[in-house]
């Protein structure tokens, strides 16, 4: 936990590399880590993640507990805001909507300066910066991958690559590179900055575990093997394309000689799809549920229902005239029954 | 134990340690910092489970044996129940987004007070105890057994959380800390391991229907006492009604208002403006409290003492209800009313009869702000006001987190005072609205031996008044709730003495100008008005 923690994901990191360089390298275990181990990380996957989700539904939502960040609708010649206090399904989709797209609340993050008992907030934007190109980059390069899945390769995934590589301007010192892509650089820059943060912020480091280093470290990883095989220690690139189309067409075989390289990258890969839905990247469909978010501020319009209302004990009115009645009755209160029957 | 001087509690270390974790972090239940265990007879008298009596500082706190199952059932049984609950187990990131948004954060530097760390004292458990990962890897995954010194933990930090929701508003997912804690003490209200503070009053609003345990004589004469000021200070005689049948409107306030300085003349705002506009309205003396205890303790509580608004609702024959001014009461009404307590079919949709205004945002509860109430009232020119008569007062305005986190009321309020003052000014950004900082002492934490830590956890609020304050020369500070009037107070009379805290209607009966009322030479408070605002009143 906190520093220490890093410690054991980087430790594990490598040795999730070493693995299949072991494997590969030593053993030649190519249809292993070809084919058993993506097979295996899809379905774990996948599994994993629908009974996640499922399990998650299977709670209900008893209370309608939005949080409100706007003018609620009240009279109509007061300004609500619609979207950070949405009143019906359409306003909560625009609220929805800007949260998955945009991190819209981390956009609000502000940073605390404390200085002798006075507190100043400033804006803070970095996180929400580098966490939208960190998930967008992410996305770009998921995408483009599905140039190895495809054949013909649809016209987005050509689309995309030509946009992302539209920025190879040689940038200086590498200037030689081939087709260098915007999204694999900004991914492992934006990956390294979450990183780094969570080291240099003190109280973000002290909440840190294991489990926090370890997506990212693998995630930098990734893209670094990726970054690798692409433009200094090339692969078989057109192998890679049999093997990866065997995977999806069901029929899928280890060709010789891809590069070891390959298969680190596979197995992180793997690693990491297996490692998602018992893990936090959960927050990914997570956020799609989550009740302070997707509900409408309307349960003063509209009942709510909650599926399982408990009955309880109250104490109604008779039992407290009961009590009282003598009091109320001295006190020139109503009563419900007069004192003559209430008293023997 | 007497609070340390504002000098020292200004400084506050935000920097946790490099190398020791903060599950090794021993835990230490510092006098000022924690309430006083529950009455066991009041935990008792509502039926609560085992009531007994125990001292938060003992060793030994008087746990069942089976206390460690009845726990985990607990928890097993809400996972299955609250979505919330259970996605908020599974989703944190740990981004450390909410760390620096906890007032109690700010004030006390305390990491386990980070909003993200109070939820993991918990969550830590549903790893170790629930999950296959946790259970291997304990350490690695963050993942702890439920132990005592894990139960104690909980004990100390969710009854230093005040359930405001700020944190909810920063994080990319919404999860809300308060929803975390609420979860965490109705855990502990399993084990009889509630506070006093919160379950005296619980029996007291079962049994009296108020949380002082006012009985019905005794809240009716005091409602006497302030229509006596009343007469004094305005020259208007009022009328009261209570538990009266077949009026059109229940009004239900928080009874803290009818007994504390500085409530009562909020309270006695509250009788000036209906009088002024005729209402045909009623107190209860069974439903005389907004605000509800059982929030605090558990969501059965809770809606046990609701069902007194739409039960005398009921039973009075009344069209619709209308709500004073407070928090966390607005939150329940809100929320959860409607849903555990309704459908109130017997009830109309609320239906101004001064301005024939409905309200259509309320039309299922049926229960109606007094703020949205004014302001409609305003709006239509409905009262007669004199603004100059708070010439004196330079106004910025305290939005309680509930109506703004959890329903979001904030320009009502803002447009009753800018219409009964003529100095407003806002604190600054990111301390306002949604940002709020709360009180200190919300969620059932305004007691007194918790001094300590309602100053720290105040503090943020405070710094933002003291800054208005000092740049504008701001004086006053209003606040649309009971637990702020009392809170608030001694908040400002340690951070920012200057200050002094009024509650929105009392600045709207102060410029009421009502039928038959006398020269106005003081306001509902007894004290004289500056000279030079009869002045400038003449001159208009
Ligand atoms: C939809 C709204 C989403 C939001 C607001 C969001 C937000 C975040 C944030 C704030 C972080 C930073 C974590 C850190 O500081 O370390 C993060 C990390 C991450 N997110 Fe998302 N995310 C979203 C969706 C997704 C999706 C769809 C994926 C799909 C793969 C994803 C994958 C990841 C990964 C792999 C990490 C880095 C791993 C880590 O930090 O542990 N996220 N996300
Ligand atoms: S902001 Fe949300 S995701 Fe980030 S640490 Fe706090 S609770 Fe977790
Ligand atoms: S709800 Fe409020 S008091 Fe509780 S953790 Fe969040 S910010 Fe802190």
């Amino acid at each position: 936990m906190g520093f220490p923690g890093f410690v054991a994901a980087f430790a594990a990191v490598i040795v999730l590399m070493v693995i299949p360089l072991v494997g590969v390298w030593a053993a030649n275990m190519t249809t292993f880590f070809g084919v058993v181990v993506p097979y295996a990380a899809i379905a774990i996957f996948l599994a994993g993640l629908v009974i996640r989700v499922i399990k998650w539904g299977q709670s209900p939502v008893p209370f309608r507990i939005p949080t409100t960040c706007g003018q609620e609708k009240s009279m109509p010649w007061i300004k609500t805001n619609c979207i950070d206090n949405p009143t019906n399904n359409f306003t909560v989709l625009i609220r929805m909507a800007l949260e998955i797209l945009c991190f819209r609340s981390l956009f609000r993050n502000t940073a605390m300066d404390f200085r002798e008992g006075r507190v100043y907030y400033g804006s803070a934007k970095w996180l929400w910066l580098f966490a939208l190109a960190f998930h967008y980059s992410f996305l770009v390069v998921l995408l483009r991958h599905l140039r190895f899945f495809t054949d013909p390769i649809p016209f987005f995934v050509t689309l995309l690559e030509n946009l992302d590589g539209f920025f190879e301007i040689g940038l200086f010192p590498f200037t030689w590179l081939p087709g260098m892509m915007l999204s694999g650089m900004v991914l492992l820059g934006a990956a390294s900055y979450l990183f780094l943060r969570r080291i240099v912020i003190p109280q973000v480091r002290y909440i840190s575990l294991t489990n926090d280093w370890f997506p990212l470290l693998l995630i930098i990883h990734i893209a670094a093997t990726g970054v690798l095989m692409r433009y200094l220690i090339k692969v078989d690139i057109t192998a890679v394309k049999e093997l990866t189309m065997g995977i999806v067409t069901f029929n899928a075989k280890a060709p010789e000689g891809i590069g070891v390289l390959f298969y680190i990258h596979v197995f992180l890969v793997g690693t990491l799809l297996a490692y998602f839905p018992f893990s936090k990247l959960m927050h990914a469909p997570g956020i799609f549920l989550s009740p302070t978010r997707n509900l409408a501020n309307n349960s003063r319009a509209v009942r709510h229902v909650n599926p399982w209302n408990p009955k309880v004990k109250t104490h109604d009115y008779e039992e407290y005239e009961e009590e009282f009645r003598e009091l109320m009755v001295e006190a020139g209160l109503p009563v419900d029954k007069p004192l003559e029957e209430g008293a023997e | 134990m007497a609070t340390p001087k504002p000098e020292i509690l200004s400084q506050v270390n935000h920097r946790p340690p490099w190398f020791t974790g903060w599950m090794d972090k021993p835990l230490e239940i510092k006098p000022g910092t924690f309430c006083y265990a529950a009455n066991p007879k009041s935990v008792d008298y509502v039926g609560l489970p085992h009531a007994h009596a125990w001292d938060p500082t003992a060793e030994d706190w008087k746990l069942p044996p089976d206390w460690k199952n009845i726990v985990l059932n607990g928890m097993r049984d809400r996972l299955k129940r609250f979505r919330s609950f259970q996605l908020f187990m599974d989703i944190c990131v740990r981004c450390g987004a909410c760390a620096d948004k906890c007032h109690f954060f700010i004030g006390t530097g305390d990491p386990r007070n980070m909003p993200v760390l109070r939820a993991e004292l918990l969550r830590s458990v549903y790893r170790g105890e629930f999950t296959l990962a946790g259970q291997l890897m304990a350490r690695m995954v963050g993942a702890r057994k439920l132990t005592e010194k894990v139960l104690k933990e909980w004990w100390y930090y969710f009854f230093q959380c005040t359930e405001c929701r700020r944190c909810s508003v920063f994080c990319p997912y919404g999860i809300d800390t308060a929803e975390i804690t609420i979860m965490g003490r109705e855990l502990l209200n399993l084990l009889g391991l509630n506070i006093d503070w919160i379950a005296t009053p619980v029996a007291n609003c079962f049994r009296t229907g108020n949380h002082l345990g006012l009985q019905p004589h005794t809240y009716k004469e005091n409602a006497e006492f302030l229509l006596a000021d009343i007469a004094e200070y305005v020259g208007v005689d009022i009328e009261p009604h209570f538990n009266r049948k077949g009026a059109e409107i229940l009004f239900i306030t928080p009874s803290g208002d009818i007994f504390a300085d500085p409530g009562i003349y909020t309270y006695m705002g509250y009788m000036m403006l209906f009088d002024h506009i005729g209402l045909d309205y009623t107190w209860s003396t069974y439903a005389s409290e907004g605000g509800n205890f059982g929030f605090f303790t558990s969501n059965e509580m809770m809606k046990r003492l609701n069902a007194k608004m739409y039960a005398e609702a009921k039973r009075l024959g009344v069209k619709w209800i209308l709500g004073g001014e407070c928090g966390h009461m607005w939150r329940v009404i809100n929320q959860y009313m409607d849903t555990m307590n309704g459908p109130a079919n017997f009830l109309e949709a609320p239906k101004s009869p001064i301005t024939g205004t409905v309200f259509e945002n309320a039309r299922s509860t049926k229960m109606v702000h007094i703020s949205e109430f004014t302001a409609d009232l305003i709006r239509h020119g409905k009262l007669k006001l004199d603004p100059s008569r708070n010439d004196h007062l330079r106004v910025t305005f305290h939005d309680s987190c509930n109506p703004a986190r959890g329903m979001g009321m904030l320009e009502e309020p803002r447009y009753v005072i800018e219409n009964v003052c003529n100095h407003f000014y806002e604190m600054p950004e990111g301390t306002i609205k949604e940002q709020t900082f709360c009180c200190g002492g919300g969620a059932g934490l305004n007691a007194g031996e918790y001094d300590l830590a309602r100053m720290q956890g105040g503090m943020p609020r405070a710094s933002a008044v003291r800054y208005v304050h000092e740049k504008f020369g701001v004086n006053t500070l209003a606040c649309v709730c009971a637990v702020d009037r009392a809170t608030l107070p001694p908040l400002m009379e340690y951070w920012a003495p200057e200050v002094k805290v009024v509650g929105v209607t009392e600045l709207v009966a102060n410029a009421l100008v009502m039928d038959g009322e006398n020269e106005r030479e003081s306001n509902l408070r007894g004290e004289e008005l500056p000279i030079e605002v009869m002045d400038e009143e003449t001159e208009e």
